[in-house]
């Protein structure tokens, strides 16, 4: 396997070709855009129209009151995931291939935490009625109650995305200084030297930024591990056939990170090609990622194997007959669907010439994302289809076009953010960059002093 | 006497180290290594705190404090508002039931933690600053960057120290 990053790169040509970045991307980047604004309309008019005339609209009845709107919310929970594995799990376990590709990680982090907050508010319907899951009294001193995992899970993911937007800024600041040095026009010299915050890079600045960097990131561990127990907690601490299991938190967990790193791999591959970050983004550097990325499918297909198992051998007759009814019935198809991108297509991941294969790898990421998504569906809608009571089962209900509508515009608000954000901050660290070089090649000079020496010896004797 | 500021900019941090070095051991009249002697660097370099000496960070303790503030605070406002309805009937469940009380407070335990570590940082760190009275953008590049404040009397010795070390540019102005 080839170097994650030549050693000899200059620290100054590190500035100019991120720095560039901020400024003249491919056209891709503007065609990307483009699409992500049209999505964006269309959920907004869905959004509109939903809320003018009623959830209805949505095609939900009773007893499908869930539809693909929580589904796709822990979807994009379980996407922000991928930000505290690169950043925070790595970074502890002084993992230095991370450093070109962690602080985009970080940003879709933050952005897919904004996108499952609008699920929420979407999903009620009447927007303003978020305030219920708030710890906020009603008029009559009533406050909300706080045994709900509901609660926890508004709470959890306040406490993850304000933490997550303060790890990406702190962790940005060194290279807002750059950025402030060496822009020297218009709004975005300003808006630098705003939130550089006066930063000179003293060694007083960067004893203190170390210790907080290292313990944020130890606080976003436990932290993402909670959020998704929390809203793993939604789903098992109810007693509905099927979601009443166990392993429902930590499966959750690993579904979070098994999708949030197959979405690394396809931003990786955007923004290394869209910004040319090819010097940067390296192949060794993607297939590490492919690596983890494999492993943590195998865990995900491991927890969804407990699953199936613990369903089937627990003589809980209904939970097996959504189980059944997942796998032969009108699900069927989502189903193995699921299995197949979730627990198949990972595969693909092990074939080494696939590894580093930019095509190959980017069809690879997005049909894992497609099996995430469709495990979110399948844990949600087959559960409400066909609960306890053979009288309330309706398996026929399909989701209107209005909510695959503002399914689909999330994807773009997503996109949207991210490019915006890829654009204005730089997307790789470039003092982490330069650290990591600076490592490398006094690692190589002492390789090779040391070779020096041993052919010395060798000739002396 | 009045003070005067000198820059001096380094291509690598061997150079910066034996700058650093000499400046310490050095007798130079109003000059105090330990308070007057910044190092400017693009990166983290552990071995700046070597040759510095070490120097203590209390961000952690705003971290225990911010920690233990926020879950103390949490519990005492989840009890507090489950008590308020002491008087109904609770169906032998306790009025304030610990464990699941537990999750709210171990999330606030973390919000307070990390606000109250970047508050610590902005304290220790001293920022929002103000521009240093000499600054180089080329030390956000690949220079570092050796600060120094001293006496006028002083100035010429310590260029004689930065041109020593080979140093590629001194800027200086006179300080406030």
């Amino acid at each position: 396997m080839g170097k994650d990053i030549r050693e000899d790169i200059a620290w100054a040509q590190i500035n100019k070709d991120v720095l560039k970045s901020l400024e003249s991307p491919r056209k891709l980047y503007w065609v990307i855009l483009l699409v992500a604004i049209a999505m964006v309309g269309v959920a907004v008019g869905c959004e509109i129209y939903q809320y003018n005339v009623g959830l209805g609209v949505g095609n939900f009845d009773n007893p499908n009151v869930w539809g693909l709107y929580i589904a796709t919310f822990i979807f994009w929970i379980g996407m922000s995931h991928s930000g505290t594995l690169l950043s925070a799990i790595l970074h502890l376990m002084h993992a230095d291939w991370r450093k070109p590709i962690y602080r985009f990680a970080e940003a879709m982090t933050t952005f897919s935490l904004m996108t499952a907050g609008l699920f929420v508010m979407v999903h009620l319907g009447r927007l303003w009625q978020v305030y219920y899951a708030l710890p906020y009294p009603s008029e009559r001193w009533v406050w909300p109650n706080f045994q709900s995992p509901l609660l926890w899970d508004a709470m959890a993911i306040f406490t993850y995305l304000s933490s997550s937007v303060l790890f990406l800024y702190i962790g940005s600041i060194p290279d807002l200084a750059i950025c402030r040095d060496n822009i020297h026009q218009g709004w975005r010299k300003k808006l630098y030297s705003i939130l550089a915050l006066g930063w000179e890079g003293t060694d007083r600045q960067w004893r203190n930024f170390r210790i907080t960097y290292l313990t944020v990131a130890c606080f976003l561990i436990p932290l993402a591990v909670s959020v998704h127990s929390i809203v793993a907690s939604d789903f098992a601490m109810s007693q509905q056939p099927g979601w009443h299991v166990t392993s429902f938190p930590p499966y959750f967990v690993a579904g979070a990170l098994y999708s949030g790193c197959a979405a690394i791999i396809t931003l990786f591959i955007i923004l290394r090609y869209v910004f040319r970050f090819e010097e940067y983004m390296t192949l060794p550097i993607l297939k590490k990622t492919v690596r983890l990325t494999f492993a943590i499918a195998m865990v995900w297909t491991y927890l969804n194997c407990i699953e199936f198992a613990a369903t089937w051998y627990s003589h809980d007759e209904a939970a097996k007959a959504v189980l059944i009814e997942k796998a032969t019935g009108r699900f069927a198809p989502f189903f193995w669907g699921m299995i197949f991108c979730g627990s198949v297509v990972p595969f693909a991941l092990m074939v080494k010439k696939w590894q580093t294969s930019i095509p190959v790898m980017f069809a690879v990421s997005l049909l894992l994302n497609l099996g995430m998504w469709l495990e979110r569906w399948m844990i949600v809608a087959p559960t409400f289809s066909h609960g306890y009571y053979p009288w309330t089962w309706d398996e026929h209900m399909w989701p209107s076009m209005v909510q695959w509508g503002i399914v689909f515009g999330s994807f773009g608000w997503f996109t949207l953010l991210f490019m915006v954000f890829c654009k204005v901050v730089p997307s790789v660290s470039m003092y982490e960059v330069k650290e990591m070089v600076y490592h490398r090649s006094l690692a190589k000079k002492k390789e090779e002093q040391a070779v020096k020496e041993e052919l010395a010896a060798k000739g002396a004797n | 006497m009045s003070k005067r500021y000198l820059l001096a900019l380094y291509n690598n941090f061997d150079e910066a180290e034996a700058v650093v070095s000499e400046l310490r051991n050095s007798d130079i009249k109003g000059f105090d290594a330990a308070d007057d002697l910044v190092v400017k660097s693009p990166i983290e370099h552990p071995e700046v705190e070597e040759f510095l000496g070490e120097k203590p960070v209390k961000v952690q303790w705003f971290t225990l404090g911010g920690a233990l503030t926020g879950g103390l605070l949490a519990f005492t406002l989840i009890a507090g508002s489950q008590a308020s309805f002491y008087s109904q009937m609770k169906g032998g469940k306790p009025i304030v039931p610990i464990p699941p009380d537990l999750v709210l407070t171990y999330e606030m335990f973390i919000l307070g933690g990390v606000y109250i570590t970047v508050l610590g940082f902005l304290i220790c760190a001293g920022l929002p600053a103000r521009r240093s009275p000499l600054y180089s953008a080329k030390v956000s590049e690949d220079q570092i960057g050796i600060l120094v404040k001293a006496e006028d009397g002083s100035v010429a010795k310590l260029r004689e120290i930065f041109t020593k070390h080979k140093a590629l540019e001194i800027q200086e102005e006179a300080g406030r």
